[in-house]
């Protein structure tokens, strides 16, 4: 508990210090509040615009909930059939790569094109970008599982059912996290990035990407600094959220876990 | 207990078994293991004892030759065999309870049946204080006593096992044998076992088969006529240590060739 304080002060020192810099070199260079409005410029746009940053806030946060639900859904699917067999794999798999390699920003506008503006383009954009990494990782977990715990299941003549439903689904939840990890912090990217281009169905309403791109149009730079903050506090809190869930599911048996509870 | 051992309970007729192109691992084994009986298998590295027992148990197919479990093919023999493996095994997300019906679980047995089952396999092995702990909580001998304990607890009648104790230390290992050996006392199946410690091979078995490598062949066998119940007072005994030095002089010929 004492080495947790330990550590958020210090990561508080930090941010105190870095805002004292920014404020200061503010007051000394006599920046122009459109190029590097200072800290309490942002403070008070995040006060008086309050209502309107928590609207896009939402929007965001649920794009991108949506999008990762989604991806974990259909990517343990994917995953799913990815472990049948060694062939499906070889024949499927390179289109997974592609699935990571595509710049979403390039496929973003397709989407927008086809579906049509609005929230739901936007998921769809943050699905696509989770994808890769829950099929990469739920398959590798589904697949390597001990040849001696297969013989063990084989040897009490388990089915093929029994096989995944108790050994190689269990098995595979940690490696499933790790995946969850790395698309709920990309999720909130898409969702961004979504946004961008797909913008908002009502005009002056719309998710943290909008409104990034009307602040920064209308050079309300104080304002468009809060958005970035919010966006980034929005992905802290995915991770977090994930990080609990992990551990609540893992603290009791997997290795990864248990840093929480023992250090 | 000497009219039991003539009811054959695994044979073997001129087995042998090739991976691929490779040169065979095992060749022209023939093997008679009655009921009751404790064969060890010792030999160096790469003489195909583990194969051999993963061919009594079905998970791999001969080559040539035949092999029968009690008058069945291994496969079908099945469910009256358990396999207990060099590293414990366990499911790293269930409890020692959960992990000890595993196979019972496996098996569609009641949950009723199953909870009483696992319950006495636990004082049986002394595991009740850990009952509901999860494996990575555990010692190394704790860990192989519940791999023991889900290998007993689906009543096999013949017991395979591949160097169980080969990672424990010696203190460790001799108490798990003697337990091992009181386990069969009570519950008397058939057991093979593969192990790299002639000690541990002659406090175990009633016969000791020695295997020669490329291609895997039985070298030789040695009966182990020492007085049961076996105690710790056994390893000091003379005829143990005679015991013990044949086998490894037989081992040692084997090495030579």
């Amino acid at each position: 508990m004492r080495k947790y304080a330990v550590t958020i002060l210090n990561a508080l020192a930090v941010f105190a210090g870095l805002l004292l810099l920014w404020q200061g070199l503010d007051t000394l260079l006599h920046l122009p509040p459109y190029i590097l409005p200072p800290p309490l410029a942002v403070g008070r746009a995040v006060v008086a615009r309050f209502s309107g940053l928590m609207a896009s806030l939402a929007i965001t946060a649920e794009e991108a909930a949506g999008g990762l639900a989604a991806s974990i859904v259909v990517g343990m699917l994917i995953a799913l059939i990815f472990a049948q067999s060694r062939w499906i794999r070889r024949m499927l798999y390179p289109y997974t790569i592609l699935l990571q390699t595509v710049p979403i920003v390039a496929v973003a506008p397709l989407i927008l094109m086809w579906v049509g503006p609005g929230t739901l383009s936007v998921t769809l954009v943050a699905f696509i970008i989770c994808l890769a990494p829950i099929i990469a990782n739920t398959t590798q977990g589904l697949i390597s599982v001990e040849p001696n715990l297969i013989h063990l299941f084989l040897m009490h003549n388990a089915s093929r059912l029994q096989i995944l439903t108790r050994l190689r689904l269990p098995h595979a939840v940690p490696s499933l996290f790790v995946g969850i990890r790395i698309a709920a912090g990309i999720s909130v990217i898409g969702a961004i990035t979504g946004e961008l281009f797909a913008g908002s169905s009502r005009v002056g309403e719309g998710g943290l990407g909008y409104s990034i791109l009307y602040a920064s149009a209308q050079l309300q730079t104080d304002y468009l600094f809060a958005l970035v903050l919010a966006a980034t506090v929005l992905g802290f809190a995915f991770f977090f959220v994930v990080m609990f869930l992990e551990w609540y599911f893992l603290h009791n048996w997997h290795e990864s876990a248990r840093t929480m509870t023992e250090e | 207990m000497t009219s039991e051992f003539q009811v054959p309970q695994v044979t073997l007729s001129s087995v042998g078994k090739t991976y691929g192109g490779n040169p065979p691992v095992l060749q022209q084994i023939d093997l008679t293991i009655a009921k009751g009986e404790f064969v060890s298998l010792i030999g160096p590295s790469g003489c195909g004892k583990s194969t051999l027992l993963k061919l009594i148990s079905g998970l791999t197919n001969a080559t040539s030759g035949s092999i029968l479990v009690d008058g069945m093919t291994p496969v079908n023999a099945r469910e009256t065999i358990s396999y207990i493996f060099q590293d414990a095994t366990l499911l790293p997300w269930r409890t020692v309870t959960s992990n000890v019906g595993l196979g019972l679980e496996l098996e569609h047995v009641s949950r009723e049946i199953r909870k009483e089952k696992v319950q006495s396999l636990l004082e049986l092995v002394g595991l009740t204080h850990v009952a509901l702990a999860y494996p990575r909580q555990l010692s190394g001998g704790m860990k192989m006593r519940v791999s023991v304990a889900r290998a007993l607890a689906t009543k096999p009648r013949l017991l395979l096992m591949d160097e169980p104790f080969g990672a424990l230390d010696e203190m460790t290992r001799d108490r798990l044998n003697e337990e091992l050996l009181r386990l069969k006392t009570e519950q008397n199946w058939t057991a093979v076992f593969v192990t790299h410690s002639v000690a541990e091979a002659v406090f175990l078995s009633t016969r000791v088969i020695v295997l020669a490598p490329s291609p895997g062949r039985i070298a030789q066998e040695i009966a182990i006529n020492l007085p049961f119940p076996r105690t710790s007072a056994t390893r000091e005994s003379a005829q143990f240590e005679f015991l013990v030095t044949q086998v490894s002089r037989a081992l040692r010929g084997v090495h030579a060739a």
